[in-house]
């Protein structure tokens, strides 16, 4: 047993059983980030913040919420939104935070993939957050569930029905997944449970993940330089502060974090108070009718990329098409064969055009995603998923050639 | 300035996105119908001046009250709702009240050509021996349009100067639509019973109102409670104004009232349907102007942790 | 100067950040109060000409029980009772004020008896043995009639409350 000390204060005493020191040396005051960033790096809190208020707010609304088909909507609608005292900020609070951490989400990703981010040691990162993508998904799809509306039940109905995998007919896989022949009360209770225990315990697990993923190659920068971190910090420490290419994380970068949250705040209470019809559909405050669909049935704004995806071609192809989406950028690491961990625009021309022909694309796909399927919409959505795929059978040839810079 | 610049791609996408699928998106899915200020140009104004005397004598001698209450006026309803219901499909509507909230045209040609009025000739054709149950007056032998207008000018004459919201909603929708919210039934506002007995009974008697009316509509109406978030505040005043600019084919009549009418009705299915909208009005600045306070001190303690570091 | 500012500032932020943070457990706080309509149905009404004498009747307030015994001539008179007419009542609520179990009537003997550690009341609610500290709580009525409103204050119970007869 090691030998214990009399501690003349809480912190020591803490601090000879725990580490404490140690513990906010390693974790705060000296783990190094670069210095040459700017506010796109502060995404990532952003997004844990998010998860937070998320978090938070789902609390509230559990404590009144029914898994019910019979009492959902009310319990929400009613309960919530009219009884219990500030049940309509959390829930407005819950809706526009689900639907702003997406856009948040892929100003990330993006993020990375315009600095590369994912190169070169950071695969592990890449990998973790699409993992992150993937479960925050169906974390939103799960919580879509729940008001019972008739969005609810149509998204559940359309989205459960993919897994019939078209021609391979597993409607049993269907209905297995429903605990039903239409999505019913067994569905809604095991979406519940998806949605408050299961799913965030993944996330929060996966969080961890990400976040140790980030020790080891550290943060990239703006220019893509890279440095040896240990002679930094020692420069940093030595007080050459001005010199030195890193800063720590508490409290350099929180401190410029804690702004871009401000900001961030500032936007998304805006949204909440007076701009929320984005997030919470109208449609859904109409009850779940399993007779009657209502006239036009979309997903929420960020599925609607991968939605489109599927839309303009026959069922199997479709489906095809649409998991070939969903897994797509979980390749990006293996598929940019660049010798380069540089921004876009120093990598040449063909990745530069290569990245905003994508984001432009994306949005495409977006917005054909939620207007109604008729021409020209359907040639345009078709001609946009079809260079969506192309894109990632370029990537490779066009990366292949890229110069060292 | 780089950061500004960065700043500006990022808003920018963010913000063509945001119109592609909210504003661009829903022009492309909902036909956009323009209203007629709820002027019902359509219907005819006969141009003459009633007198609410003796619209009162002519108001009894065509017989209105064989169907209809005026409980202002201690007539009360010759059926009670469920029975009434039995025998027209729908609860003739109490007129203490119509005066105020319906247009005087529309009224006009109601009691003349009640198919017409309420817009739902396509139900009710006389040739395919489908007449609206509420008969058209096909006044006294006098001047027709002169009897009518003395009616219109009775109903005006005993309606109260002002109708609360609540009673507006009750009147002009609450015979065919619930609003579970607000405990209202099609016959009228859910009591507390004491016994499990009473209760049934109760539910007993809005189910059997709610089978006839929905023989007589072809669906039950909907339950009105969150209408006023599931729909736009526009559909909502367009559609009550003309159902069927809106849902062709629809069997819910045009109900005629005035805009002030439809206002109220609005305003009561706000109160219901969405009463956290005062609190969010009231708390938003504050949680704003919190963030905001915040946000200048959070930039200030950022730039004076980075001044030694450039 | 510049640490002193850099220190000043981080504290200005943090003490915004707190009171930030007391905002939102006040919504909190609210979101945890009884609901509006579980406030609403806070009322009951029980109609006394139907009781027996030494019999107690239980009837339910605000999830509640109730007691209601008619009290027959023998019984002691108290200032705890309801009076209706020549008649007189204890109405309380039945929980033992001890630590809350449902004290049994036992009409033989004329008192209740808590079967969770032994404590005895009269008839008029006052504790006679065992470890309870105070009579059974006469909860808040009004008389209309013959009937009572529990929820409501009326003069009755004001006078008791102030007399300091019941919690
Ligand atoms: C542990 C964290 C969470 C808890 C305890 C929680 C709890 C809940 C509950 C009880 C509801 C139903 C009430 C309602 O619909 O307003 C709900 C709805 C919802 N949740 Fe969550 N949630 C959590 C995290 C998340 C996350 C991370 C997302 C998305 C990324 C999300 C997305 C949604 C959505 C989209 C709805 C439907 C909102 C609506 O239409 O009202 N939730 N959540
Ligand atoms: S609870 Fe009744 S005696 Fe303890």
């Amino acid at each position: 047993m090691a030998k214990f000390e009399k501690a003349n204060s809480v912190e020591e005493w803490l601090d000879q059983r725990l580490a404490i020191n140690k513990v906010k040396k390693v974790m705060a005051y000296e783990y190094w980030i670069p210095k040459d960033i700017n506010f796109l790096w502060a995404m990532g809190m952003i997004l844990a913040m998010t998860f937070g208020v998320l978090t938070i707010s789902g609390i509230f609304l559990l404590m009144y919420y029914k898994p019910d088909v019979n009492l959902a909507f009310d319990s929400v609608n009613y309960t919530i939104m009219s009884e219990v005292g500030y049940g309509w900020l959390w829930r407005h609070m819950h809706g526009v935070a689900a639907s702003l951490v997406f856009l948040i989400i892929y100003i990330h990703m993006f993020t990375g993939i315009y600095y590369g981010s994912y190169k070169k040691g950071r695969e592990m990162i890449w990998l973790s957050g699409m993992l992150l993508f993937v479960t925050f998904s169906a974390e939103a799809f799960s919580g879509y569930m729940l008001p019972w509306g008739q969005m609810s039940y149509w998204a559940g109905m359309v989205i459960t029905n993919l897994f019939s995998a078209g021609s391979l007919e597993l409607n049993g896989l269907v209905e297995w997944i429903r605990g039903d022949y239409v999505p019913g009360d067994a569905f809604l209770t095991r979406f519940f449970m998806l949605h408050v225990l299961l799913l965030p315990l993944v996330i929060m697990g996966v969080i961890g993940l990400h976040f140790a993923s980030l020790r080891i190659p550290h943060v990239n920068n703006q220019e893509g330089e890279d440095f040896d971190f240990d002679e930094e910090a020692e420069k940093y420490k030595a007080g050459k502060k001005k010199e030195s290419k890193v800063i720590p994380f508490q409290p350099v970068f929180l401190s410029k974090d804690v702004f871009v949250m401000g900001v961030f705040m500032i936007f998304y209470f805006y949204l909440v108070f007076y701009h929320y019809q984005f997030a919470l559909d109208p449609v859904n405050f109409d009850p779940a009718d399993g007779l009657k669909t209502p006239a036009h049935i979309y997903p929420e704004w960020y599925f609607l990329w991968s939605y489109e995806i599927l839309r303009p071609f026959s069922k199997d192809i479709g489906l095809v098409a649409f998991g070939f989406a969903q897994v797509a950028f979980f390749l990006l690491p293996f598929l940019d064969k660049s010798p380069n961990t540089k921004p876009a625009h120093k990598r040449g021309k063909a990745f530069v055009a290569w990245f905003w022909i994508m984001i432009v694309d994306m949005i495409v796909l977006t917005v054909m995603g939620k207007v109604p399927p008729v021409s020209p919409f359907n040639e345009i959505g078709l001609v946009a998923a079809l260079v969506f795929i192309g894109l990632f059978v370029a990537l490779p040839i066009i990366t292949k050639k890229e110069k060292a810079v | 300035m780089r950061e500004f610049k960065i700043l500006a791609v990022v808003v920018f996408f963010s913000l063509v996105t945001y119109w592609g699928v909210e504003p661009f998106a829903h022009s492309q899915m909902h036909k956009h119908v323009e209203g007629d200020n709820f002027q019902y140009s359509d219907l005819e104004d006969s141009g003459k001046v009633g007198d609410a005397q003796r619209g009162a004598n002519t108001f009894m001698s065509a017989g209105c009250i064989g169907c209809h209450s005026v409980e202002s006026q201690g007539m009360a309803a010759p059926m009670d709702p469920v029975m009434a219901a039995g025998a027209y499909g729908v609860n003739p509507p109490d007129l203490s009240t119509a005066g105020a909230l319906y247009d005087e045209k529309f009224l006009a040609e109601l009691i003349k050509n009640p198919a017409h009025a309420l817009n739902v000739e396509h139900k009710f054709d006389p040739a395919k021996g489908k007449v609206h149950p509420m008969p058209g007056f096909y006044g006294l032998g006098g001047d027709r349009d002169q009897e009518v207008a003395d009616i219109v000018a009775y109903l005006k004459s005993i309606a109260p100067a002002e109708v609360e919201p609540k009673q507006a909603f009750q009147d002009a929708c609450g015979r065919c639509h619930e609003m579970r919210y607000a405990d209202w039934t099609q016959i009228g506002e859910t009591p507390k019973f004491d016994s499990k007995q009473e209760s049934l009974k109760h539910q007993l008697k809005v189910a059997n109102y709610q089978d006839k009316l929905k023989d007589y509509m072809g669906k039950t109406p909907p339950d009105l409670s969150m209408m006023i978030r599931s729909r736009s505040e526009h559909f909502l005043s367009t559609f009550i104004e003309d159902p069927q600019s809106q849902l062709p084919g629809t069997s819910m009549p045009r109900v005629g009232l005035t805009e002030e009418g439809k206002d109220k009705v609005l305003a009561y299915m706000t109160e219901i349907g969405d009463p956290s909208k005062e609190k969010r009005e009231a708390v938003g600045p504050w949680v704003i102007g919190f963030f905001v306070l915040f946000t200048i001190l959070a930039y200030f303690w950022k730039k004076s942790m980075w001044r030694d570091l450039h | 100067m510049n640490e002193e500012r850099r220190d000043f500032l981080g504290k200005a932020l943090g003490g915004v950040a707190g009171i930030g943070g007391i905002a939102a457990l006040y919504a909190a706080k609210r979101s945890w109060d009884p609901l509006p309509s579980v406030k609403a149905a806070g009322f009951t009404t029980i109609d006394l000409s139907a009781a027996e004498e030494n019999v107690l009747h239980v009837d339910k307030w605000r999830g509640k029980p109730i007691f209601v015994l008619k009290k027959s001539a023998d019984m002691e008179p108290n200032d705890r009772d309801i009076v209706i007419g020549e008649d007189r009542f204890h109405v309380s609520i039945g929980l033992c004020t001890h630590l809350g179990c449902i004290p049994a009537y036992l009409p033989g003997e004329e008192k209740f008896k808590c079967a969770c550690h032994g404590g005895e009341f009269d008839t008029s609610g006052q504790q006679t043995f065992g470890p309870p500290p105070s009579p059974l709580v006469v909860p808040p009525f009004k008389i209309d009639g013959t009937k009572v409103v529990l929820g409501e204050a009326g003069p009755e119970y004001e006078q008791m409350k102030s007399a300091g007869i019941t919690a």
